[in-house]
């Protein structure tokens, strides 16, 4: 197997690496070089941090082909390379979709396990790994099959890569009724009445699009957008653009983002309305603009994803409030409802209510994410380790308390820890305390 | 050494192509593995086709069978062929007799060992002419009469720019590529007759298997592009391909250096 070094960066692209990259187009090259050179897999790299970073890693993005399709039950055996965003493409004609969607059609089946992903549906669904039948991971003494009852799923799901690349899982699909999405949006004066619309939604696909760039009485106003798959007329595919160049420093700046985001609530009647999309535009909105991460410039950006429990609305608010004051440019801030957690011990998702905020990199982000990181501590919440750049070790340590468990189970398995990435080394997720 | 004629055939489509009816189009595609193969198997099951996808990767031929027939094709299915063992050509060209619309074909195969290792063991030359030239040019000499007596198909062949001129890094891969390149140059002049016909594809550096980590590697194309202008030039019958396609136009400099200077040169 040969490698190449590139220079790689998370979604955000404020984190770097160099790495040495292996890419096996086929199954048996992947079984070999792990039987070899265990290292980490790394999917698209679309997590905006660094657990999407590693000095040596296997790429899957060739390992990208669905091995076994029954349209009977929506049973679809692919390898972990296959993108989301295919999947959904080709599936959604035939009446099923994948069960879960996160924010971009570019994540693959691998990535979605490894960061057990949550979707506009997880107060309905939970989250990826659920429904997940089984899944192959190749080891240095061969590939191991792992049925979703096997303790080892627990430790794999949202488990950052760290029992190994998978190379192939078995997902349940979502059944669907047509191919087109019917979206309800309705403004929300404010962040009592969002999180009570939130609470009281029973749509399929929820989502709240937050103006974080409001304070005051407008504090936590936005867009409830309430979706359902229907069908109808689909129309026609856009092709995708991209983003030629890093974007001058003002293309986001705070009037820019202010006026953008009034208009953007303005544009939903006060009434309301209900609107028909295609599928991949309701799911991926951004995925059209190829790239869009450039859009921040060079110095790239931070996502913060939080999520605290239902009664530190509180919490929330104060944050909303940090982040409304900072005057940091932040057009896309979403809000959503999660369900119950699946109890794996690195899976993101618990029940609450999740905030994600996108800050252009700068000192006055940096200070304001290190408030809402121990604001979220606080709260009894946690951080998307599939988001972070900026929690510290301890903070991490204390938002996942299953982790010290689930360190030495890993450690067990893997004391060399090949498969470390430049997160788990950063937030020391695998020392024994 | 005159450069190869590449202009789109004018000819208006024979008759006998549309008469083959609305059974689906079967390719047989040799060296199915390769990254450029598995483009074209796609694109192709994406419009339809039935696919053969041979080669001696049996787990990953059937891989990519699942995944072609999830994304569209009639049919796939994989079947065993190895550059170096006659005898797995006869039950490819029984189940091509089997098709029951046109047949086409599209190869893939061939095998670059290192310059080096060639020079330490020259018997290895065998192996690379067998994979490259000797063992797909026995298949599609054995595809030629079906197309023949259907009176229309196409054949793919992936030659190299590598095989457009002589060099110290891998003359011999070249040397057999240049050979089949020949040998597809011949079959066109035989198929055209019958209405079939013959596209060389002279890729220049393509992002696969083969490439990854080489130091010198410039302008990789991705795979993808590589199979949307095959399938490009076979529908309209071009000739002789470069792709991308400025590689025509590097490859005509590179051919043009007169060879006394051609052969101090280290590139």
């Amino acid at each position: 197997m040969t490698w190449a070094t590139r220079e790689i960066a998370g979604w955000g692209r404020v984190l770097r690496a160099e790495a040495a990259l292996a890419r096996p187009e086929r199954q048996r090259t992947a079984r070999a070089l792990a039987e070899s050179a265990p290292v980490p897999a790394l999917g698209r790299r679309r997590s905006y941090g660094d657990a999407c970073l590693a000095d040596r890693a296997m790429l899957t993005e060739r390992l990208d082909r669905v091995l076994a399709f029954d349209p009977e039950t929506g049973t679809l055996e692919a390898e972990s390379g296959v993108m989301l965003g295919d999947l959904a493409a080709r599936l959604a004609p035939q009446g099923w979709l994948p069960p879960v969607m996160p924010g971009t059609g570019f994540a693959t089946v691998g990535g979605a396990i490894a960061m057990d992903v949550h979707g506009k549906n997880h107060h309905h669904a939970g989250a990826f790994a659920a429904h997940v039948d089984r899944l192959t991971l190749a080891t240095p003494g061969g590939p191991v099959e792992v049925t979703s009852d096997d303790p080892l799923f627990a430790l794999t799901a949202g488990g950052l890569g760290q029992t190994g690349p998978i190379l192939k899982a078995t997902i349940r699909l979502a059944r669907v009724r047509g191919d087109v999405m019917m979206v309800t949006e309705r403004r929300m004066a404010g962040l009592d009445t969002f999180c009570d619309a939130l609470d009281a939604s029973d749509a399929p696909y929820t989502v709240g699009w937050i103006d974080a760039t409001a304070t005051g009485p407008a504090l936590g106003r936005g867009i409830l957008e309430e979706g359902e798959v229907a069908k109808g007329l689909v129309p026609p595919a856009r092709r995708g653009r991209t983003v030629p160049l890093d974007a001058p420093g003002f293309a986001l700046s705070a009037p820019v983002v202010r006026t953008f985001n009034a208009a953007y609530l303005r544009r939903v009647p006060a009434r309301g309305r209900t609107v028909v999309r295609p599928i991949a535009d309701y799911f991926f909105p951004l995925d059209k603009i190829h790239d869009w991460n450039r859009l921040y410039g060079k110095r790239g950006f931070h996502q913060f994803q939080c999520v605290v429990p239902m009664d530190a609305r509180g919490a929330l608010r104060a944050m909303l409030e940090r982040i409304g004051k900072a005057g940091l440019a932040s057009p896309l801030a979403v809000l959503k409802r999660l369900g119950p957690g699946a109890g794996h011990p690195m899976s993101f998702p618990v029940e609450g209510y999740t905030l994600a905020v996108d800050l252009p990199a700068s000192d006055g982000a940096d200070r304001l994410l290190g408030v809402l990181n121990a604001a979220t501590v606080e709260a009894g919440g946690r951080v998307y380790l599939a988001k972070d750049s900026s929690l510290t070790a301890q903070q991490a340590h204390a938002m996942y308390p299953g982790r010290a468990a689930w360190a030495e189970a890993i450690n067990a398995r893997d004391p060399e820890r090949a498969y470390e990435t430049a997160l788990v080394r950063r937030l020391r997720l695998r020392e024994p305390s | 050494m005159s450069a190869p004629e590449s202009t789109p055939e004018s000819a208006p489509e024979r008759a006998a192509e549309s008469a083959t009816g609305s059974a689906p189009e079967t390719w047989l595609v040799l060296g199915a593995s390769s990254a450029m193969a598995r483009a074209l198997a796609r694109a192709l099951a994406n419009e339809g086709a039935a696919l053969i996808l041979a080669g001696r990767d049996d787990d990953d031929l059937a891989a990519l069978a699942a995944d072609c027939r999830f994304r569209g094709a009639a049919s796939a299915e994989p079947l065993r062929w190895d550059a170096r063992d006659p005898a797995t050509i006869a039950p490819l060209i029984a189940r091509l007799e089997r098709a029951e619309g046109k047949v086409s074909a599209a190869v893939f195969a061939g095998s670059m060992p290192p310059q080096a290792e060639i020079d330490a063991d020259p018997a290895l030359i065998d192996g690379v002419a067998a994979d490259s030239f000797t063992g797909p040019a026995q298949v599609l000499s054995r595809v030629a009469p079906l197309i023949e007596a259907r009176g229309a198909g196409t054949i793919v062949g992936v030659a190299s720019v590598a095989g457009d001129r002589g060099r110290v890094g891998n003359y011999v891969y070249g040397a057999a590529k240049s050979a089949f390149a020949t040998y597809l140059s011949g079959l066109r002049n035989r198929l055209n007759r019958a209405g079939g016909h013959v596209v060389t594809v002279k890729p220049g550096f393509v992002d696969t298997a083969m490439t990854w980590g080489l130091p010198g590697m410039f302008l990789v194309a991705p795979p993808e592009a590589v199979a949307a202008s095959i399938l490009k030039a076979a529908r309209r019958r071009r000739n002789v391909i470069y792709t991308p396609f400025f590689w025509r136009y590097i490859m005509m400099i590179i051919r043009a250096v007169p060879e006394p200077i051609f052969k101090k040169l280290s590139i």
